[in-house]
């Protein structure tokens, strides 16, 4: 009889070694998967992990990582202080394309005009369009306690008409020939994000989000609301006796994780995509959620787990196109790569025993 | 570096995938914006690759990359492929425009082919179809066909090429059958086959007896069997599956002689940048075949249209047109210039309701 | 401008048609949550029924083996997450996650061969008089079987948890799992038999529309409908007659947008699209006025030793 008990403590050791882990299993899965498509499975792995890091073109693929997990990793940074405390904003995405909107419009609001203080105010509404966007379903759940996840899901259905609307209203460029999308950013100077340094792939969305881990780390560890926030998602009633007040808890998870998803919109629309258009979003806020869970709602582990889905995009792309592996198969094996993580994830918090069955 | 390149060299014949890694082959490179399994735009795309691989077989490589959102991942995928060798890359989705025009900057020996767009450089074409040639001919039939005189128009994004398709049709119904009304759906998707039964149905179920589709799935021509009495067409491939009645005819989106003819211009040396808008008469758009279903006549002249198409004897937009609003746009036996027809967005005149937005 | 042009028993047939497949999904969805267990994978389960059914059919020719079929996968498919939950005690809202990222992934890898090609009919009900009555004809007798399986599978839940001792059971797990343990119920037996009837019934529901709304196979073809399921059971308030109401609400709405553009009414496409989304808000809004209809236990983690 194989049992279950739980530990008193979440094995440090186990929780480190865990992700490791169910890395190497999904590549031995995933392996199977390949050359059950008749790939070879030895290089399918080597392009996907390994390839993007140290390859022939590595020099491009590493700040392109940069690129790809940048908005990944600023996503979930917000989203897993919310997680923690047990308040689950599953719209980021629509968080994301309304932070876009609304600091796209103001940059193009100013239209040819150039000045300095452009970029910084679009910043500013990026934020505050991804802030207020979540501030319907926190302050829904406030008032009324209705629950959070279908709210902001649902808005997020709402944020993605908004943006086909204003890709072929407001937003849409009066000299593109009556196609939908805004004028290109990046060919406006003051309202563009460009890289820092040319080459690198650091934009002020990659700064952000390291500074986002970083103060995400302080927070957790040095802060009161920080700690209220562990508190309150580990053992919600100790909190409420604690004095935590779980409305401004709400309040201030749902705004962060908003604002900073807001400003991943913004960062990527004057940046890298450089324009509004109908199919702007790509699933970064979704996928943030899974790279929250990657990285077990811890920031280093957050920034470590968006690099790692960025890589595992990076490399499904280049293995797509040099072994023609087809996109799905690098679905399938994301999918593997969360479930195996999330299937070893017990052994952080329970010990298996094998013999007589565990005391109930 | 030098040795994983050559255990991978070494993969790969092993399994017997490489026939020559010496010869020196044209890599060709695609980016698609859908899955090869969508059955309609990326499908067409593949065939045309395919293509391309059966007309030079072992003097060309294709590579492709599937569903690459435009934005960012489009550029780095057209990098990926320039880096890793390709000599031409087709990129073949509206959005990945700017991102051609950037990556084909970093690239000056790389040809870049961009469908649909219009910003060209000296490595960049642009190609497109002039579809609205054979919503002329579509037009025409069902215009014939239509008892009900309503013909149903299910729609995607209000952008010129589909403004162009619904005027192009409801010119050509209107030449043959006065009384014609059209009723038009916006989708708001290019693919969404639930919804676009839904659609389907709807304008049959308020009268509709001809429906046309500019999206890209068979679920409108489902729910018009399921109809019974409702003709349709195919769009993009040449959905023959339900010929021949209700799809008496269809749009094929051909992209095989274009794909071929570039990759030969690359591997001669005689590449250069164009603006290619093709119609019928270069193979581009394809008509499905005109099943029996359609009256003999009716068929015999739809077919002269395509001839006359073909050979630019008739131009689809020949004026007399007044726009919606009775302006008028082309005087008596005026064509419509290339320029108007890129941005159109307004309806001709007949055609009631307005453009969204 | 024609408003007549719409004819309303038409409308009313078709949205029927339109709500089936969330029906389904939503139902099965309903139990699951009734367990006290969130299941986020519906459209990743959905999509893999849309081609378990749809291959199955394809290559038996027997729509009836495709459905079953569909069942099954959606319901194989469902113990992945079952096993994640139950057994290995994961996050069920990154679970849920996962199922539908590889759902979609497997679907494609499945259905490569299927597209282009055409299922075989189902065949519709067709009663002798009654299919022919006017207005209550097509309305009521002149649907596809799976239509009506849905209704009444919906009559059958809300019978099952109002009087039956499996309802009783169902629903002590989902309210308190502890106490449900305590009295001697093997609460995750019960909720593993629970998810996988949730994806017996998604897949079902996408079968529905890869073998009968549409029919045919494409690469994620659901386009979200298993997220809309998730919505509507909330919408509902995990009551099966309620689910019911609003999949012909979700279903009515999209099908009368249709209905009014094409009678030539300008209306803001878009912002009808949101409506159902934002209806569903204010719904949830007003539901949440009565406190806590949720089951109490809904999302978080059983195991016995706690």
């Amino acid at each position: 009889m194989i049992a279950l008990e739980k530990r008193p403590q979440p094995s440090q050791a186990w929780s480190l070694l865990t992700p490791l882990v169910a890395v190497v299993i999904t590549m031995i899965a995933g392996g199977l998967l390949f050359s059950a498509l008749g790939k070879n499975p030895i290089e399918a792995i080597r392009t996907i992990f390994y390839d993007p890091l140290f390859g022939e073109f590595a020099f491009y693929y590493r700040p392109q990582l940069l690129v790809k997990g940048g908005p990944l990793i600023l996503i979930a940074i917000g989203l897993s202080l919310g997680f923690r405390a047990g308040i689950w904003n599953i719209g980021a995405e629509g968080q994301y394309i309304v932070g876009a909107i609304c600091g796209a419009g103001v940059g193009l609001a100013f239209y040819p005009t150039e000045s300095a203080f452009i970029f910084p105010l679009m910043v500013m509404a990026g934020a505050l369009g991804g802030w207020a966007w979540s501030m319907i379903p926190a302050l829904l759940k406030v008032k009324f306690g209705t629950n959070e996840i279908l709210v902001s899901l649902m808005l997020v259905y709402v944020a993605e008409q908004l943006l086909a609307s204003m890709s072929l209203g407001l937003l849409k460029n009066p000299q593109g020939f009556g196609f939908p999308g805004s004028r290109n950013l990046q060919d406006y100077a003051s309202a563009h994000n460009a890289e820092i340094i040319a080459g690198t792939g650091m934009h002020w969305g990659i700064v952000a989000a390291f500074i986002a881990v970083i103060m995400a780390y302080v927070l957790l560890n040095k802060h009161i609301l920080g700690f209220n926030i562990r508190l309150t998602g580990e053992a919600p009633r100790a909190a409420r006796f604690g004095g935590v007040n779980p409305t401004r808890l709400v309040v201030f998870c749902m705004g962060v994780s908003g604002a900073l998803a807001g400003l991943a919109g913004l960062f990527e629309v004057s940046g890298p995509s450089g324009q509004i258009s109908i199919d702007f979003n790509v699933g970064y806020g979704f996928t943030a959620i899974i790279v929250a869970f990657l990285g077990r709602l811890h920031p280093v582990g957050i920034l470590l787990a968006g690099l790692l889905m960025a890589l595992t995009y990076i490399g499904g792309e280049i293995a797509q196109g040099t072994l023609s592996l087809p996109a799905a198969a690098i679905q399938v094996f994301q999918g593997m790569l969360l479930f195996f993580l999330l299937v070893l994830d017990l052994l952080t918090n329970y010990r298996i025993r094998f013999g007589k069955k565990g005391i109930a | 570096m030098k040795f994983t390149k050559l255990m991978a060299t070494a993969a790969v014949v092993a399994m017997g995938l490489a026939t020559n890694a010496l010869a020196e082959k044209t890599k060709v490179g695609f980016v698609y914006v859908g899955p090869v399994g969508d059955g309609g735009w990326t499908y067409e795309h593949d065939q045309g690759r395919k293509a391309v691989v059966e007309a030079f077989g072992d003097d060309v490589e294709t590579v492709y990359v599937e569903n690459v959102p435009e934005g960012p991942d489009a550029e780095r995928v057209m990098t990926q492929m320039a880096l890793e060798g390709a000599d031409l890359i087709f990129t073949t989705s509206f959005g990945y425009m700017d991102q051609t025009i950037n990556v084909a900057k970093k690239f000056p020996k790389v040809k870049f082919e961009h469908a649909t767009g219009y910003k060209t450089a000296e490595n960049v074409s642009v190609y497109s179809a002039r579809f609205y040639e054979g919503r002329a001919v579509q037009g025409h039939i069902a215009g014939n066909m239509t008892e009900s005189n309503i013909i149903g128009y299910i729609a995607s994004f209000p952008i010129p090429e589909v403004i162009r398709g619904i005027n192009s049709a409801y010119i050509h119904a209107k030449k043959v059958n006065p009384d014609v009304e059209f009723k038009i759906i916006w989708a708001y998707t290019w693919f969404d086959p639930a919804k676009e039964a839904d659609a389907a149905k709807a304008l049959i179920e308020q009268g509709a007896d001809v429906i046309l589709q500019h999206t890209d799935s068979t679920a409108p021509q489902a729910a018009a069997q399921a109809a019974g009495n409702v003709v349709t067409f195919g769009q993009a491939s040449d959905m023959g599956e339900y010929a021949p009645f209700p799809r008496v005819s269809s749009i094929i989106d051909d992209w095989a002689p274009y794909y071929i003819a570039r990759t030969k211009a690359v591997m001669d040396g005689s590449w250069s940048t164009v603006n290619t808008w093709d119609g019928i008469g270069a193979g581009m758009v394809g008509i499905g075949e005109i099943s029996d279903r359609v009256p003999a006549d009716v068929k015999a002249e739809a077919l002269a249209m395509v001839e006359k198409l073909a050979s630019g004897e008739y131009h689809a937009f020949t004026g007399p047109i007044n726009k919606q609003d009775g302006t008028p746009w082309l005087a008596e036996g005026e064509t419509a210039s290339d320029g108007d027809l890129a941005g159109m967005s307004f309806y001709v005149e007949g055609l009631v309701g307005d453009v969204p937005n | 401008m024609d408003l007549s042009a719409i004819n309303p028993v038409l409308l009313i047939a078709s949205l029927m048609v339109a709500a089936t497949p969330l029906l389904l999904a939503a139902i099965g969805e309903l139990v699951v949550e009734k367990a006290g267990v969130l299941n986020l994978g519906v459209e990743g389960m959905m999509i893999i029924g849309a081609i378990c059914g749809f291959a199955i059919a394809v290559e038996s020719s027997s729509p009836l083996l495709g459905l079953i079929a569909a069942m099954i996968g959606g319901a194989v498919l469902s113990l992945l997450f079952a096993f994640l939950t139950q057994v290995a005690l994961a996050n069920q809202v990154a679970s849920g996650l996962a199922l539908t990222l590889f759902g979609l992934g497997l679907s494609a890898l499945m259905g490569q061969s299927y597209v282009g090609v055409k299922p075989p009919a189902m065949a519709k009900l067709d009663l002798p008089i009654l299919s022919d009555l006017p207005i209550i004809g097509p309305i009521l007798f002149s649907h596809d079987p799976v239509l009506y399986f849905g209704i009444g599978l919906t009559a059958a839940i809300w019978a099952l948890l109002k009087f039956s001792r499996i309802g009783l059971i169902l629903r002590a797990v989902g309210e308190n799992a502890e106490a449900a343990h305590a009295l001697g119920y093997h609460v995750v037996r019960v909720r593993i038999m629970a998810i996988l009837f949730g994806g017996a019934c998604a897949g079902l529901g996408g079968a529905y529309i890869s073998l009968i709304r549409v029919p045919q196979w494409t690469e994620g073809m659901t386009a979200g409908i298993g997220w809309i399921a998730l919505a509507l059971v909330v919408f509902a308030s995990w009551k099966p007659w309620r689910v019911l109401l609003g999949a012909y609400l979700f279903g009515g709405i999209n099908v009368l947008q249709l209905n009014l553009q094409a009678a030539g009414i300008a209306i803001p496409v878009e912002y009808l699209a949101m409506s159902p989304y934002l209806i569903t808000i204010l719904v949830l809004v007003i539901m949440s006025a009565d406190k806590s209809r949720a089951p109490a236990s809904l999302g978080k983690i059983f195991h016995a030793s706690q």
